[in-house]
């Protein structure tokens, strides 16, 4: 059964992340972009993390992909297509491609089988209890460049009057 | 409870990984960029989670929160920079945002 939900979460995730991926027009991207989250969101369900399949949904789906999609009908671009395929991309993707094949190769030789968890899912209390003692000034910190980058959108977003008209 | 393995996780986050990737190398419109880099975030946090949940540890999925917290910022940030190259450059097409090269 969960065999069959993980499955079904996986594909639903890769196949729409494959279509953002190849799609033409930046509106279905953003579309399957959602879809994708939502794949995503259940493998997070899958792995006992109710609270961040939530939040998940809560600020990628209803934060992200929402400015996103403000941001397509604000500009309105023309769908582009995919770059010329050049040498600087080959070698890119070769490089990349190794690296991957490496890092898949040492995780299936080194990680010992582990088939299911050992350890009883986290509650919500467990969660709480990290955020506000061992992780107080990372939260902390965070909030601050919450702060930060609002402040950095607004003065990149507004229009300031030329210099000479200052004067 | 949970039958599916830990590198079956991970396998499908590399997958995701890869597919961002090709996205970001191939693509035009930095937008659609951008959603790929976001769909990179995405797959490093399944294996963030994967490995807390097989570990017993609640390190990785804190993690989680603060990536998503940042990613959120860093969305922000980067759209808006998108809106003020487009005001100055009346395009978001890559190639042709070449002021730097030469």
């Amino acid at each position: 059964m969960a065999n069959v939900l993980f499955y079904t979460f996986a594909l639903l995730t890769l196949v729409s992340a494959l279509l953002v991926v190849v799609n033409k027009n930046p509106i279905n991207s953003a579309m399957f972009l959602l879809l994708s989250l939502v794949g995503m969101a259940g493998l997070f369900v899958m792995l006992d993390a109710a609270l961040l399949a939530f939040v998940l949904i809560l600020v990628y789906a209803g934060a992200v992909v929402a400015l996103f999609l403000f941001i397509i009908m604000l500009l309105d671009t023309t769908p582009g297509g995919f770059k010329p395929f050049r040498k600087l991309t080959m070698v890119a993707a070769t490089i990349g491609g190794l690296l991957l094949a490496l890092g898949a190769h040492t995780v299936t030789i080194n990680v010992p089988k582990i088939a299911a968890p050992l350890h009883a899912a986290p509650s919500l209390k467990n969660y709480a209890g990290m955020l506000f003692t061992t992780y107080l000034l990372p939260v902390q910190l965070v909030g601050f460049l919450l702060l930060i980058a609002m402040l950095g959108v607004i003065v990149l977003s507004k229009k300031f009057a030329p210099v000479e008209d200052v004067k | 409870m949970n039958p599916v393995s830990l590198e079956t996780y991970i396998a499908a986050s590399a997958i995701l990984f890869v597919i961002g990737f090709v996205g970001v190398l191939l693509r035009k419109n930095t937008l659609v960029i951008y959603m790929c880099l976001e769909l990179m975030l995405l797959a490093s946090t399944l294996a963030l989670v994967a490995f807390s949940r097989f570990q017993g540890t609640l390190d990785g999925a804190v993690f989680v929160f603060f990536i998503l917290t940042i990613a959120a910022a860093e969305v922000a940030v980067g759209l808006a920079i998108i809106v003020a190259l487009f005001r100055r450059r009346h395009t978001v097409q890559v190639e042709e945002l070449n002021a730097l090269k030469n």
